[in-house]
């Protein structure tokens, strides 16, 4: 087994695990490279058919060819794709700075999806090496009543053995690709076919290494137009992936206390 | 020397390259430096992303502090402005030979449980101590916890060597002291290296300072450090995490956690025990597959005929299965706030086996801090103990020896883990505690079956040497009282072997199993009325004892006491003539010891006198002791 074969079965014994263990679970689909690669091993872990709905929470605000993508893979996939919006920026917390306030949207969204549909689990394309309060998850992460993260508390997690027993009405998120790194995605991605969008391969010297809303995400300078070259860029990059993404720059915490209220 | 290559923080394997990955967790007592030796490391090896190391520089400022290299991994808010690690955090990076995944876990006494969730994931450790202020009760604690989560490798970094002038002799101190706490755990440490982790001195690269030193940097002391050992020699350890039926498939998902299979295997389903062949490998996009799948792989299997099986079944190869039990002890910590106690309902978790348990005894209660024995009535939070668990269900485990996988637990409390530990030893003979058994009492009273057959409930148990008369005496005792109306039932020591005790051996504690569930059989029948006679050599003193107290007062005792020149001429089933030729290694009488009892009934030599004579000295004694009724009075008692 190489490395690779190690990280997809660690991640589908994740995901049969909370198949098991959840009555209600839903998969959190965002369209970027993660989530792609977790509804990629969603079907390996279940034979061909991801056996829960695919959410996408909508900001309204992705790229075209976001949409493109969600609308084709949907299809081909044949995934259960619950499509929901979210709330005007005047409902979300105004003391946050404004791209990490227009960042929280989602986190209502997200809790309104959850009492539409009354999922117990969530399951998230989050991982470690992204950022710093994200290496500190649980696989399977116990949320309040709110949505909140209690990161004081977390119950232990050993072995993979994972606590699923969230609180009532309140749920749990489960990462199955917490323990990947940004080039581990890109390799698998390479090696099992999985389609991309196009804006992660460099067009007139940038792109786009993480995808979030339009408003609030950057491109980097990058000449990489093939996934070997994005591969042979992360190599020697000294650039935190992150680096588009405004709400993570504009205070210290600001990323903190979006995570700590229930965002991805 | 320094052996790092610069990378990205995101270090992995682009191009699918095999290079080894170690998990190193990095413990140690709070504030002896594990966030600065981290933050240290990444320095060093030039694994910062840009940008870091002015925002950590930032941060300081804001604070008023001198530059805090924890910060890069105490991320949260409460970290910083406590300075200290609350919860484990994970960081990459490689050096020459392997990509290494730093875990970073809290010192804090009270956040023991996420230093045991960064450490369970370790291949190997790195346990730090502050040179000024030694060896700490929580560096005991953790290099016993290491030991318990099954962690061998451990490198011992002695930090902050400048606060002690960077002397060689305090050093050797501690190197000495910290040495023999781990051996004496059955760690051996693979290297002492003293450090100065905020000044960088022995992290990567040997500084003027500690000259006197001539061993590893850390960086190659986790060079050296090993990735876990494959799991694929030991035996096939599938356990059953689901079984779908998405089509015309009937497929059992789970993941090979030891060992391997392919089609064509022959397999049984613990702890059923049912017998299947694996029919094909199911796998998407492309399936069926062909060839071995290995440890570590997450399968899907179809079997040639249809079974009963369930998540939490265990699936092994004929004859390497593993074992089937309701009763286990466990080496554990203990993690929640109200202690373990004895006679606590858990529900314990073993592979993907989910059971209702009960915790029988505390056999021992530690504190890894003090490593000192408390009173064994409890285990109280952050304390290490071994128990004695009882299932509700029959589970399927091995040895945490064994197999490192499938020897493990852990125990949840209201929905949340509170514990986990080692499986030590699997206990198939002894008694799952009742949890949910009532007891259903016999519709007859005892005075409604003496008055029909003149005598109380008994075990009359006959001890003795093999070829002794035991099975003689027992059969003409068992005619004599049913000749007399009486409701004898012979209960003989092989004739249960053959059949309610064909899963025992001869081991010391599978023959007092056989002795207790012969006991348990009699005294069942002596308590509705009958006069259960055993007929068993049973040699052990103590395993009679514990007969006697299972009857309580029906127990009578018979030594048929038979030389065994006598027994040995006599050797009814040949027994002895194949001991001496050495073909029956545990045989009582020549190789095994046996144990005359003390304070029996009645003892017979049956080497100098007739079987019926011994029979009536058999119901003389009955009839003194209270079991047989004098005829008259019993029938007047009963008009």
């Amino acid at each position: 087994m190489d490395h690779l074969d190690e990280l997809e079965a660690q991640s589908i014994y994740i995901l049969r695990e909370a198949f098991a263990r959840l009555k209600k679970l839903a998969l959190l689909w965002s369209l970027g490279k993660d989530s792609n690669v977790m509804i990629w091993l969603a079907r390996k872990a279940f034979f061909g058919r991801v056996p829960f709905p695919a959410l996408h929470v909508d900001t309204g605000k992705k790229f075209p060819e976001m949409y493109a993508f969600r609308d084709r893979f949907g299809k081909e996939w044949d995934l259960d794709l619950r499509v929901d919006p979210c709330p005007p920026i005047d409902s979300v917390d105004p003391t946050l700075p404004p791209a990490a306030r227009s960042a929280a949207r989602k986190t209502e969204g997200l809790k309104l999806a959850l009492n539409k549909y009354g999922f117990d689990g969530l399951i998230a394309g989050i991982r470690r090496d992204e950022e710093a309060t994200r290496a500190k998850e649980r696989v399977f992460s116990p949320r309040g009543l709110e949505g909140e993260w209690d990161v004081r508390d977390q119950p232990p997690e050993f072995w993979d053995h994972f606590n699923a027993s969230p609180p009532q009405g309140a749920h749990l998120r489960i990462h199955p690709i917490l323990h990947w790194t940004e080039a581990d995605i890109w390799a698998y991605t390479k090696r099992e076919g999985i389609p991309i969008i196009p804006l992660y391969l460099a067009k007139d010297g940038k792109r786009y290494r993480s995808l979030g809303d339009q408003d609030i995400t950057n491109p980097v300078a990058s000449t990489a137009s093939s996934i070997d070259e994005i591969l042979a860029e992360l190599e020697n990059t000294r650039i935190p992936e992150r680096a588009g993404r405004a709400l993570d720059h504009e205070t210290e915490d600001a990323f903190e206390r979006l995570r700590v209220a229930g965002y991805l | 020397m320094n052996m790092i290559l610069p990378t990205a923080s995101i270090s992995a394997t682009p191009n699918g390259t095999t290079r080894p990955q170690v998990r190193i967790v990095i413990v140690g007592h709070v504030d002896h430096g594990k966030s600065t030796l981290v933050g240290r490391l990444l320095h060093e090896t030039g694994s910062l992303p840009d940008g870091k190391l002015e925002m950590l520089k930032a941060v300081s400022a804001r604070r008023g502090m001198p530059f805090e290299w924890s910060f890069l991994l105490d991320a949260l808010q409460t970290e910083r402005d406590q300075g200290i690690t609350i919860d484990t955090t994970q960081i990459r990076f490689r050096t020459r030979s392997r990509d290494v995944v730093l875990i970073d876990a809290p010192g804090h006494a009270e956040f023991l449980r996420n230093m045991i969730t960064g450490a369970s994931q370790a291949d190997g450790a790195v346990l730090i101590i502050d040179a000024l202020e030694g060896v700490r009760s929580q560096t005991r604690r953790h290099g016993y916890l290491l030991h318990l989560l099954g962690v061998k490798q451990v490198a011992v970094v002695v930090n902050k060597m400048d606060r002690v002038d960077f002397s060689a002799d305090r050093f050797k101190e501690i190197s000495e002291e910290i040495s023999a706490h781990l051996i004496g755990l059955g760690v051996t440490p693979t290297a002492v290296v003293p450090i100065s982790a905020r000044d960088g001195d022995g992290v990567a690269e040997h500084t003027p300072r500690i000259g006197w030193y001539k061993g590893p940097t850390v960086v190659e002391a986790l060079d050296a450090l090993e990735p876990a050992r494959p799991l694929a020699e030991l035996p096939l350890r599938l356990p059953v995490q689901a079984i779908y039926k998405f089509d015309d498939r009937r497929i059992i998902a789970g993941r090979i956690e030891s060992g391997s299979l392919k089609a064509g295997d022959e397999i049984v389903i613990m702890p059923t025990g049912k017998i299947a062949k694996i029919k094909t490998v199911e796998s998407w996009p492309v399936t069926p597959v062909n060839g071995p799948q290995g440890a570590g792989r997450s399968v899907g299997i179809t079997l040639d005929r249809e079974l009963f099986l369930e998540r939490g079944d265990i699936i092994g190869h004929s004859g390497q299965s593993p074992r089937d039990t309701r009763r286990i002890r466990a080496r554990i910590f203990w993690l929640h706030d109200k202690p373990l106690t004895k006679g606590e309902q858990i529900l314990i978790r073993l592979g993907t086996k989910e059971s209702r348990a009960t915790v029988v005894a505390i056999e021992k209660a530690i504190d890894p801090g003090a490593l000192s024995n408390e009173e064994n009535t409890a285990i109280a939070r952050n304390h290490v103990g071994e128990i004695d668990i009882s299932l509700a269900q029959p589970v399927a485990t091995d040895p945490y020896t064994e197999n490192p996988r499938t020897g493990r637990l852990v125990i949840e409390v209201n929905g949340r883990i509170a514990g986990g530990g080692l499986v030590l030893s699997v206990d198939a003979g002894r008694p799952a505690v009742p949890i949910d058994i009532v007891p259903v009492e016999s519709a007859l009273r005892p005075d409604e079956r003496s008055a029909r057959y003149h005598h109380n409930g008994a075990v009359v148990w006959l001890t003795g040497l093999p070829g002794s008369g035991k099975s003689t005496l027992a059969r003409a005792l068992e005619r004599r009282l049913f000749g007399n109306g009486g409701s004898p039932i012979l209960l003989d020591g092989d004739t249960f072997r053959a059949g309610l005790n064909s899963d025992l051996g001869f081991s010391p504690q599978d023959r007092s199993e056989n002795i207790r569930r012969l006991a348990e059989v009699a005294t069942h029948l002596a308590r509705n009325g009958h006069i259960a006679i055993v007929a068993a050599v049973s040699p052990s003193t103590a395993d009679r004892a514990a007969a006697r107290r299972i009857a309580d007062s029906a127990f009578r005792e018979i030594y048929v006491a038979t030389p065994a020149e006598v027994c040995e001429t006599r050797d009814p089933k040949g027994h002895y003539a194949k001991a001496r030729s050495g073909g029956l290694p545990s045989f009582t009488g020549i190789t095994n010891d046996y144990q005359p009892p003390t304070g029996n009934e009645l003892t017979i030599d049956t080497s100098n006198r007739s079987v019926s004579d011994a029979t009536d000295e058999i119901e003389r004694m009955l009839a003194t002791t209270g079991i047989l009724f004098d005829e008259l009075t019993d029938l007047a008692a009963n008009i």
